[in-house]
């Protein structure tokens, strides 16, 4: 109580503020800048009428025209927003049982070697799964002859995993045991406690998951990059190979729309997560 | 500790198996698709190479490894240093660190920015950095590029408001790569710092102050040491993607093999050396294993774990 009278007479004495160092608002500020302006040029630009990514003529919507008419974007983005579906809805429902069987529990031998297992996707660097994935997936091309879409959904799936954990687990951790004891006291089976009890409680860790296993897969470049099969390209994978050539605004209005999708993901996510237990 | 703790009843050894069971079909999947393809690798850069790309399986061969640091002259058999891989692996290092270095530079001030508004107001702003962290590495490494070109938005104000006079040539530089990873994984280094300082408890600030310490001295003996777990985290967490960075360099350092992540890829691709693309991954995951190694010890020394 002393202190914070002490602190606010001083406060109102000289403008003393403890908080306060001196040039971090500024640097602060500049790292918003710094942040925020290439995100907000390259926006712009998508809206250009001219043909530069640089050199801007006036308002128009024509490159996002342009990119909905092109069928190779049109190809690309379904197969990204196929692949995302496919490897979030695997990766959250093992992530989901993965996360039930990892918290609130007294410690049992093999609790870090599974924590260890789930979250290694998110040590080794992504060059080395995909290199490692390349030559696993090239033998199995070899022996069997199958070039699906099936190798991207596979590898999607388990790397998405650690992502859809997270939140999932996060939520857990909050919940007690009572509510799901209580239901088996009234003799609920597992499952319908399951449905009834946990899920309802739960489902906003599971949304999170799912969000950012999408986010996750519909951004990953690299390994897609270094396993897809000819003609598998992703949305990603088709801007790298775009980008080498030189560009019109239409790169630009396809990362509009991406950058539209993640703030997007990232409002529900906080919003979700507000929302306390 | 009583007898009746170390007892498992039937019940309990139930509540494990069913604990296995669950957790089966992401261990499998990390499994099939993660960790069991990075031994496949281990045995690949021990295999003979093979003429198009892949390997000559089952015939072993120290090729891959010796070529990761060696080089044998074609004429006359003389082993010389592979000048050319320890060029990249020392660039690696050195740019993931400048990176890091800067990072936490841009990334303290911030985030103490963050920590020290209204608690309302934190989330708005924690909001705005999460934002460029979800969005596409590769769409972000694009807007930078767009920033720095010759006929980009920096050199174009630089040239209008007379400054200079030819564009400053900034893409293609190992500057470029740098202060493209500095960008992409500015929020890595935020995150953890903020959950650090948001902790930290002012009393000890204020009685510094109290004690006649200047900003600085303020800064350096209490703040500093007070979110250091967060300083660390946060410099691993750039560090680490950084060091294996592979868009970004590929991107703003031209056609150039610029770091460990292209020259891995040059392997697979037109170098058609698996053995040594296999061992250069090896390596490079070595060296990640020692920086995750020095953050465990940190982070178990200084008692608190990361945010």
């Amino acid at each position: 109580m002393y202190a914070m009278l002490q602190s606010r007479v001083r406060a109102m004495d000289k403008g003393f503020s403890i908080r306060r160092m001196p040039g971090f608002t500024f640097i602060a500020v500049a790292c918003f800048l710094f942040l925020y302006l290439p995100i907000i040029t390259l926006s712009i630009f998508a809206f250009n009428a001219g043909e530069s990514i640089a050199l801007w003529k006036g308002f128009s919507m024509r490159w996002f025209v342009a990119a909905w008419a092109n069928t190779d974007v049109r190809e690309a983005a379904t197969r990204s927003f196929q692949v995302a579906f496919v490897a979030a809805t695997c990766a959250t429902i093992a992530a989901t049982m993965a996360a039930i069987a990892t918290t609130r529990t007294a410690p049992y031998r093999g609790l870090t070697f599974k924590f260890a297992f789930i979250n290694q996707p998110l040590m080794v660097p992504e060059i080395v799964t995909a290199v490692a994935l390349l030559i696993v997936f090239s033998r199995i091309k070899v022996w069997t002859g199958y070039s699906g879409i099936g190798y991207l959904f596979l590898a999607h799936s388990a790397f998405c995993i650690p992502f859809a954990y997270m939140p999932i687990r996060a939520r857990l951790e909050n919940m007690d045991l009572t509510l799901e004891k209580a239901a088996a006291d009234l003799y609920a089976p597992p499952w319908a406690a399951f449905r009834y009890v946990t899920f309802p409680l739960l489902w906003p860790g599971i949304l999170s998951g799912f969000m950012l296993a999408f986010v996750i897969s519909l951004d990953d470049v690299v390994i897609t990059n270094l396993i897809k099969s000819g003609g598998q390209e992703t949305l990603p994978t088709y801007m790298l190979g775009q980008i080498k050539r030189g560009v019109t605004p239409e790169i630009n209005a396809i990362s509009v729309v991406f950058l539209l999708l993640s703030i997007l993901v990232v409002t529900v996510f906080f919003f979700v997560n507000k929302k306390k237990v | 500790m009583s007898s009746a703790q170390d007892v498992i009843t039937s019940e309990e050894r139930r509540d494990i198996r069913n604990r296995w069971l669950l957790s089966a079909p992401a261990l499998f999947l990390i499994a099939i698709a993660a960790i069991g393809p990075l031994f496949v690798v281990l045995l690949y850069s021990v295999m003979l190479k093979g003429d198009y790309g892949d390997v000559k399986f089952w015939n072993f061969s120290r090729d891959g490894w010796f070529e990761v640091f060696f080089q044998k002259d074609i004429f006359d058999d003389t082993v010389t240093w592979a000048d050319a891989h320890i060029v990249v692996l020392w660039r690696s290092i050195r740019l993931a660190s400048y990176t890091t270095l800067l990072a936490l530079v841009l990334g303290f001030p911030t985030a103490y920015f963050i920590a020290t508004r209204d608690e309302h107001r934190r989330d708005v702003w924690l909001f705005l950095i999460t934002i460029p962290f979800w969005t596409n590495l590769l769409i972000r490494t694009f807007a930078i590029q767009e920033l720095i070109r010759n006929e980009g938005l920096v050199n174009s104000v630089l040239l209008g408001l007379g400054v200079i006079s030819t564009p400053i040539q900034m893409m293609y530089t190992d500057f470029a790569v740098m202060l493209g990873m500095a960008y992409v994984f500015l929020p890595l280094m935020v995150l953890p710092l903020y959950s650090s300082m948001e902790k930290m408890d002012f009393r000890l600030v204020e009685a510094g102050y109290d004690l006649y310490a200047g900003r600085f001295q303020v800064l350096r003996k209490i703040i500093i040491p007070l979110v250091k777990p967060g300083i660390i985290a946060g410099s691993i967490l750039v560090f680490i993607p950084a060091l294996g960075s592979y868009v970004t360099p590929r991107m703003l350092g031209g056609g150039k093999i610029l770091m460990l992540g292209n020259l891995i890829d040059l392997q697979f691709d037109q170098g058609r050396n698996w053995p040594l693309g296999a061992a250069l991954s090896i390596t490079l995951m070595a060296i990640v294993m020692v920086a995750l190694l020095f953050y465990v010890r940190n982070a178990s020394k200084s008692g608190a774990g990361h945010g």
